[in-house]
């Protein structure tokens, strides 16, 4: 089983790649769990065709001790399974310690034994890692790869070398690598070379460039991946793509965060500053 | 019982027949001077010096600057308040204790809700032996220990709901006069905010509801828990009620800040106020009742026990009331004569005077024959000191009754001020962790403000040897060569009695049995184990008596512990 962990800059689109790449997985026959890790509870409702009613901390608030493994896990689109986390509203309580004690219970109802039969679990992780509970999938070998999604734009480049820089932590004392920069595009100038040149002072690739289409809004609507909405779709093809690449993916680095000095550079080099 | 029916006070007769001249000569300034230290001590500032020499370098450089071989005429600077050296088993509680436990805890009718893990109340409740004897038909809340008792559910989900619904229970409960919310360390970490909960709850329910920001991760020492309680009573209960007329008619009224009535030592206090014709406003915290506090602006003098947790109050009532503080120490027979005849002296007034003189002489009387007994064993024999941020002071005075030395002693929260005196104040360098402790910012009341003293009568008073708003601190008492050790460590503590030898040590729970397994008697100070009070007069013919029953029982020498016994004995 295969263990990843999605991070990324808040808004940069983690959730909607994760369960398009997901489909395409599915679609291969790879049986796969996507654990949720945003107290919104909405890294599943592209997979489940809505948001699923029933999240982890939820169900252990409600149930007490009593918690059984179907009550915090859905079977969603191609044979997926869905769990999500949840968590306190906003400005209440530590959503960190949530995640902590999700996963906890996840591992003690044995989502991850080997009757279950995973090829894949995914992590969707929320944000940046701000504190110890967001970096709970990358701790103790939950996870295994991190892959981030950027874009051309600076504050999500700015991210990702943080994110790294928490990897990095881990890295040095566990299994867990980084597999790669997954390029959700905006279309911001240079983004291609940007993002290329980027992953390489990591020491890592971009594994794919998904561009911008508005077919994935369209399948957003209507609840649904974009495989499931529009198979035969160029977007659709992109993701399949993006899941044959992480299938195949053995690049599993130790990251290197750049310096912000290094990290400036960088982006002046590809003329993020031609028309300040 | 704040004025026990049975108290007659000094005849008529007496109090005439008491010579004025004579009692304003008495000297009320200068520090008592201490009991001198054995001839065939050891060398102090060797001892000093190895103390601290196994330490590594920066540990050694950083300790160094808080031992100090006394000097009383000339005060050696001492460092104190500063963080205590991971590793070192220091003596430090955590800020919640110190505005819970000490400050707040004591108040009787005050239902004290402790907002946490079921554990930082469980294992803070009665600890310290606060005392109470409330009216017929008040509330006395003492014995409970309240809780929200925090699960992983409200760590993860936020704990307000959880907090409002046991304000609301408790106060459908008992119906208290008011309800004060401590936020214990997870609080502080997911951002509950008693403080909108207190205010929530004061609307709904109609009584004062108040919340202390105490996380005990807060400061480096409880010390910043007393701030914060400081800060919450003064903000949210003094001056909330006023004092009743009949209570106004006596002059000579005072606030008894920093006295906790452990054991009882505010019985005493009470009974010795009555005796002489003192109104007891209120007491800052023990036996006190909430409406006491609430009415405590009304007082025309604090008197400061503990400095180091309650000096914050006095100087916020001085700039918003007009009140003025002097420090007392009624820890000892000979300090407590001293304390009274302070009062007296502040008030200015003979027939006061004269009444505490005749109290004093009565008093001393019942005290003496107890005290010279027990002195004629005790007399000479060593003592160490490691408590808290006052009472190594007030004991040194207690112990000097008997004619015994204190050869080492040292404060386990203080500030400078309280080693060295409030005169260095102004060149304490504020670092970034007291700085984290709000310091509220207090002007005089615009009503209210009612200076008790001009100028020239506090110079007056100063001229006679009365400091008012002064603390002379420790060092100026202790005697020359004494040990003064700041924060202690266990290993220093270890090191100091094995070259002492002392007869007894007072220090608290956390050494107590580490020093009684070296054969040295140990006496609590924190909550006196069982005993108390030991304030007062007839405090101190107990603690004569509890010093005397401990120096000169040798259980602890007589005992073989087991691991020093023979293996053949063993078998």
């Amino acid at each position: 089983m295969r263990k990843i962990a999605i991070y990324g800059k808040g808004g940069i689109g983690k959730s909607t790649t994760t369960q398009n790449t997901v489909a395409g997985l599915a679609e291969m026959g790879r049986k796969v769990m996507v654990v949720g890790c945003d107290p919104k509870a909405d890294s599943t409702r592209l997979l489940l065709g809505g948001l699923s009613q029933r999240s982890v901390l939820d169900t252990l608030r409600i149930e007490g001790e009593d918690v059984e493994l179907d009550d915090v896990r859905t079977p969603g689109f191609s044979n997926t399974l869905c769990v999500e986390s949840g968590g306190p509203e906003p400005g209440v309580g530590c959503a960190g310690r949530g995640i902590i004690t999700s996963i906890n219970l996840l591992e003690s109802l044995g989502a991850y034994d080997d009757d279950q039969g995973l090829d894949y679990v995914f992590y969707d992780v929320l944000g940046d890692v701000v504190c110890g509970g967001f970096a709970m999938p990358i701790r103790e070998g939950k996870a295994e790869e991190i892959y981030i999604v950027a874009s051309g734009e600076m504050m999500a480049l700015y991210a990702a070398n943080n994110i790294c820089k928490g990897v990095k932590k881990f890295a040095d004392t566990g299994k867990v690598r980084l597999g790669g920069i997954i390029c959700n595009s905006r279309n911001v100038d240079n983004e291609y070379d940007l993002i290329d040149h980027f992953a390489r002072e990591l020491g890592t690739t971009m594994i794919h460039f998904v561009p911008r289409d508005n077919d994935v809004q369209r399948a957003e609507i209507n609840r649904k991946t974009v495989i499931e909405w529009n198979p035969t779709c160029n977007q659709a093809t992109q993701y399949r793509d993006l899941a044959r690449v992480i299938e195949n993916n053995d690049n599993f680095v130790i990251p290197k965060p750049m310096e912000t000095e290094t990290f400036e550079r960088l982006l002046i080099e590809h003329g993020m500053l031609d028309h300040a | 019982m704040k004025k026990p029916a049975s108290i007659q006070g000094p005849s008529r007769q007496a109090i005439e027949a008491v010579n004025l001249t004579e009692v304003r000569t008495i000297d009320l300034g200068m520090p008592t001077p201490a009991i001198a230290l054995p001839r065939e001590g050891p060398d102090a500032a060797a001892l000093a010096t190895a103390l601290v020499e196994n330490y590594p370098p920066k540990a050694l450089l950083k300790r160094t600057k808080h031992i100090r071989v006394n000097d009383p005429v000339v005060i050696p600077q001492i460092e104190a308040n500063s963080r205590t050296i991971p590793g070192m088993i220091s003596q430090r509680g955590c800020c919640y204790a110190g505005c819970k436990g000490v400050v707040l805890g004591p108040i009787t009718d005050v239902v004290h809700i402790v907002h946490g893990p079921v554990g930082c109340s469980y294992y803070a409740w009665m600890t310290r032996r606060s005392q109470a004897d409330v009216p017929e038909g008040e509330g006395n809340f003492l014995n409970y220990a309240f809780t929200t008792d925090m699960t992983e559910n409200e760590i993860i989900f936020g704990g307000e709901k959880k907090l409002a619904a046991a304000i609301r229970e408790a106060y459908e409960l008992f119906h208290p006069k008011a309800i004060a919310v401590f936020a214990t360390c997870p609080v502080g970490l997911i951002g509950d905010d008693v403080h909108a909960v207190a205010t929530q709850m004061r609307a709904e329910l109609g009584i004062n509801v108040f919340g202390f920001s105490c996380e005990g991760y807060k400061g480096i020492s409880q010390s910043a828990g007393h701030h914060i309680a400081n800060n919450g009573l003064f903000t949210h209960v003094v001056g909330t009620e006023n004092l009743p007329a009949e209570q106004k008619l006596n002059p000579w009224r005072v606030n008894l800040l920093g006295e906790y009535n452990i054991g009882g030592d505010g019985f005493e206090m009470e009974r010795l106020f009555a005796e002489c014709g003192i109104e007891l406003v209120s007491t800052f915290s023990g036996n006190a009742q909430y409406s006491e506090i609430a009415r405590s602006q009304d007082a025309n003098l604090n008197l400061v026990m503990c400095h180091r947790s309650i000096s914050y109050m006095a100087e916020m009532m001085e700039t918003k009331y007009g009140i003025p503080w002097i420090k007392v120490n009624f820890i000892g027979a000979d300090s407590t004569a001293k304390s009274l005849r302070k009062i007296a002296r502040y008030f200015d007034d003979p027939e006061l005077i004269a009444r505490v003189e005749v109290v004093i002489t009565a008093e001393m009387a019942e005290v003496e024959p107890t005290r010279a007994d027990v002195r004629s064993r005790v007399k000479g024999k060593p003592v160490m000191l490691y408590v808290g941020g006052s009472r190594a002071h007030h004991y040194q005075q207690l112990f000097a009754d008997m004619g015994m030395p204190v050869v080492a002693a040292g404060y386990e929260f203080a500030h400078r001020d309280d080693y060295e005196g409030t005169a260095v104040l102004p060149t304490i360098v504020t670092d970034a962790d007291s700085k984290n402790i709000q310091v509220l910012k207090v002007k005089p009341d615009p009503v209210e403000y009612r200076p008790r003293k001009t100028p020239e009568e506090l110079a007056e008073l100063a001229a006679g040897g009365l400091k008012v708003g002064e603390y002379e601190g420790m060092m100026s008492e202790m005697a020359e060569g004494a040990m003064v050790v700041d924060d202690i460590s266990h290993y220093e503590l270890e090191k100091l009695i094995e070259v002492y030898q002392p007869a007894v040590v007072c220090s608290g729970i956390k050494d107590k049995y580490i020093i009684e397994k070296m054969g040295v008697p140990c006496k609590q100070l924190h909550n006196y184990d069982y005993g108390g009070p030991y304030a007062g007069f007839r405090g101190a013919v107990n603690f004569y008596k509890e010093i005397d029953r401990m120096v000169n029982a040798n259980v602890w020498r007589l005992v073989t512990p087991p691991w020093k016994a023979s293996k053949t004995s063993v078998a």
